[in-house]
């Protein structure tokens, strides 16, 4: 429960920027609330942080990730903004501006611009190199301001084009955190061109994110985005809510052994895990009437059946290696068949037995939630991200890509292995091309790579920069000061105001 | 029926990114027919020692196809490549000829040191050959490999006039062949070959070479911005 001194001390922190004191007052109002009703079972799996909430707080009253249909607006206009259809460029970059200042998330800002390039290119007719370079850098530079938030995210068309080109201009030349991107790579309409400018963005920013389109369609329909730390969802809809279990946690909590961890123990925490999911939605849904209220919803640019939910899983690799010594079988995740296989094992049976699990409100997905290798949030000591290889532990990279390829086709709400290049893909970039269209080939959903020398690092799957945190004192410990917008952490009194959050997943202070 | 090849093999590394376009498999085999005091590798100058791996071309396909989807093509490295052309004759027409491998280039990283009739055996199963030019100078070349360069300018010109010669190495070695007046030499010898040849530079580094070549010194930063400057 909230207390006084939880609001005081918001209230008297210098470390907060204005927004984000009126944003962790609001969750702690928030959580003042009774959260929605589960079983005493559900209640202590969650106070044990074998399942987690993700700290979304206790009455939800938006949905966790919503992808509006910014087109529409575009098109139509908007009659709760008072805004015309738009008739060229400066109109398209102002009204998305305007339509990002009004929409909802669980960080309080869109975690979803749109495919930018796609909902511009129908305005650059007769629009010179130069304008467009000018007016697209006073948006981009807007975006980074106005939305200081690492999780707000772009996605661009896999067909190159005039847009997407100066966008990768604009990131090397800017460097900014906002927006993310993803970019989504076809086998055939993506050309090696396209794949190289990419890749030569990333060594400089970090940017962008790879997924693969066909795998991506063929699980979520034509109009899907990828948004916030990789999550893959329906445009014009969304997820409620995400949940997750942790793998590790779970396996802790059993009596020893594989058998008795698929006959018993996962099984109960999946079905504690889909309880809590479904207790959230139901209460988003029924009792906080968002899609009967919103202004998305009414002008159409959200539909509560285009919504799922997200299923989230960590820590598999801690999982595996403890289950491999209860049974006295030498290896570890990423380094041995046997392991391997055991991990895919698990990953297989919560697939499918999340594909048997009616979800109340998830027509997105025909009734049931979508299963999601969750990245992680600041707080994960000790457990790894989704079905990733420990950090540091990582084998080579043919020997990474295939213990972490097979689980992909079965998370359609993102998996998003992160791999560390060395510095050589510098001076062979066309390597790295080669490497992200066989990794496709290969299964894989999406990733993004990590290259020491420039000034981004990502964290969980979201970027920060090595610059920003140089400016942060070094008394803490790296993994608290990285979740940078934590309000909890007792250690956030050295803090430096920050303008860029990256706070999708923090705890309130009272949770 | 003749026997088919065996290769004495020094190692494999699955991806490289140094070794020619893109992410490439390479096959080091075993054997130098030079024994350059600057040598990297050492240890894969003798043909036969207990530390390679006799295999077969299907043993060596079997490896291929393990990296196969994140590839561009095949390099054969060594120690010299082509003291086992057999074996890379029989290597590369099994790529060419089957289907699951038509994405596929395949290279060959080289002394030179090899005869024409090497090469012809070797080009029409062959992308590029990148090859290693220790020194112009033939007594600069004698001090550092033990051997003569006549058969590696030889290579240069033949592999250039059949448009397989994919790039020239200069490995320069700081005091040894890194003077102005080399390197111009050189640079004029290469073009006039070829005015679009390739050349790039490896800068010597003390690492894994032995011990009489230990304590030169490695090439520098401004070494390297002085090469470039000449050879670009």
């Amino acid at each position: 429960m909230t207390s006084l001194q939880d609001i005081r001390a918001v209230v008297t922190d210098p470390k907060f920027t204005y927004r984000q004191r009126v944003s962790a007052l609001a969750q702690l109002a928030e959580n003042l609330l009774d959260p929605p009703a589960v079983r005493k079972q559900c209640s202590d799996a969650l106070t044990n942080r074998i399942i987690c909430d993700m700290y979304e707080g206790h009455a939800p009253y938006r949905p966790r990730y919503l992808l509006p249909d910014y087109k529409k607006v575009l098109v139509n206009g908007s009659s709760f903004l008072e805004i015309p259809p738009a008739k060229d460029l400066d109109d398209a970059l102002a009204f998305l501006l305007i339509i990002y200042s009004s929409t909802p998330s669980i960080t309080g800002y869109p975690v979803y611009f749109g495919d930018l390039d796609s909902l511009l290119l129908p305005y650059i007719e007769g629009v010179t190199d130069e304008d467009l370079y000018s007016k697209l850098k006073r948006f981009w530079i807007s975006l980074d301001r106005m939305f200081p938030d690492a999780f707000a995210h772009t996605n661009l068309s896999p067909v190159y084009n005039r847009v997407s080109k100066m966008i990768f201009k604009l990131e090397r030349e800017l460097l900014q955190v906002v927006p993310n991107i993803s970019l989504k790579v076809d086998p055939v309409l993506t050309s090696d061109e396209y794949i190289l400018d990419a890749v030569k963005t990333v060594f400089e920013c970090g940017k962008p994110h790879f997924i693969n389109d066909v795998m991506m369609k063929s699980d979520l329909g034509e109009n899907y985005a990828a948004v916030s730390c990789y999550n893959s969802l329906k445009i014009g809809g969304g997820a409620h809510t995400l949940v997750r279990i942790n793998l590790k946690a779970t396996v802790e909590a059993g009596c020893g052994g594989v058998e008795s961890f698929f006959e018993a123990t996962l099984p109960y925490y999946l079905d504690l895990t889909a309880e809590l999911m479904e207790s959230r939605i139901i209460y988003l849904v029924e009792e906080s009437h968002f899609f009967e209220s919103s202004w998305l919803v009414t002008e159409g640019l959200l539909d509560l059946d285009k919504f799922s939910a997200m299923f989230g899983i960590f820590g598999l690799a801690e999982a595996v290696d403890i289950l491999m010594q209860q049974e006295g079988i030498e290896g570890t995740y990423g380094h041995s068949i046997a392991a391997d296989d055991l991990g895919y094992r698990i990953t297989s049976f919560i697939a499918d037995w999340v594909s048997k699990r009616k979800m109340p409100y998830c027509e997105g997905n025909d009734g049931y939630a979508f299963l999601h290798s969750q990245s992680g949030i600041d707080l994960d000591i000790g457990v790894t991200a989704g079905t990733r290889i420990p950090i540091g532990t990582e084998p080579p990279l043919i020997a990474h890509l295939k213990t972490v390829a097979r689980h992909h086709h079965l998370f359609q709400s993102g998996i998003s292995d992160v791999l560390s290049f060395d510095e050589t893909a510098v001076k062979n970039p066309q390597a790295v091309v080669d490497v992200i269209r066989g990794a496709f080939k290969s299964g894989m959903r999406d990733f993004t790579f990590n290259l020491d020398s420039n000034d981004f690092i990502r964290i969980t799957g979201y970027l920060v920069r090595k610059s920003d945190l140089a400016k942060m004192p070094a008394a803490r410990h790296g993994s608290t000061f990285l979740g940078a917008g934590s309000v909890a952490d007792s250690h956030v009194d050295q803090r430096n105001v920050k303008r860029v959050t990256s706070a999708e997943s923090s705890p309130s202070s009272s949770s | 029926m003749p026997k088919a090849p065996q290769a004495q093999v020094a190692s494999i590394i699955p991806f490289s990114w140094v070794d020619g376009p893109g992410n490439r498999f390479v096959l080091f085999l075993q054997g130098c027919n030079f024994n350059c005091l600057v040598c990297h590798n050492p240890h894969t100058i003798p043909l036969h020692t207990p530390r390679a791996n006799e295999m077969s071309v299907q043993e060596v396909l079997i490896e291929i196809r393990s990296a196969m989807p994140y590839i561009s093509g095949i390099t054969v490295s060594g120690g010299e490549a082509t003291v086992q052309h057999e074996f890379v004759l029989e290597l590369f027409k099994e790529i060419k000829k089957r289907s699951e491998f038509e994405h596929l280039t395949t290279m060959i990283d080289s002394n030179g040191n090899a005869p024409q009739e090497v090469w012809d055996l070797l080009a029409p199963y062959t992308d590029g050959v990148m090859l290693d030019l220790k020194a112009l100078d033939d007594a600069s070349h004698i001090e550092l490999t033990g051997s003569s360069n006549t058969v590696v300018l030889e290579s240069i010109k033949y592999l250039d006039s059949i448009n397989k010669l994919y790039e020239v190495r200069l490995l320069l070695v700081p005091g040894h062949n890194d003077s102005d007046e080399e390197l111009i030499t050189t640079a004029l010898w290469l073009k006039k070959v070829n005015p679009n040849m390739k050349i790039t530079i490896n800068a010597f580094k003390t690492h894994g070479v032995r011990a009489s070549a230990r304590e030169w010194p490695e090439v520098s930063d401004r070494d390297l911005v002085r090469y470039h400057s000449i050879i670009d």
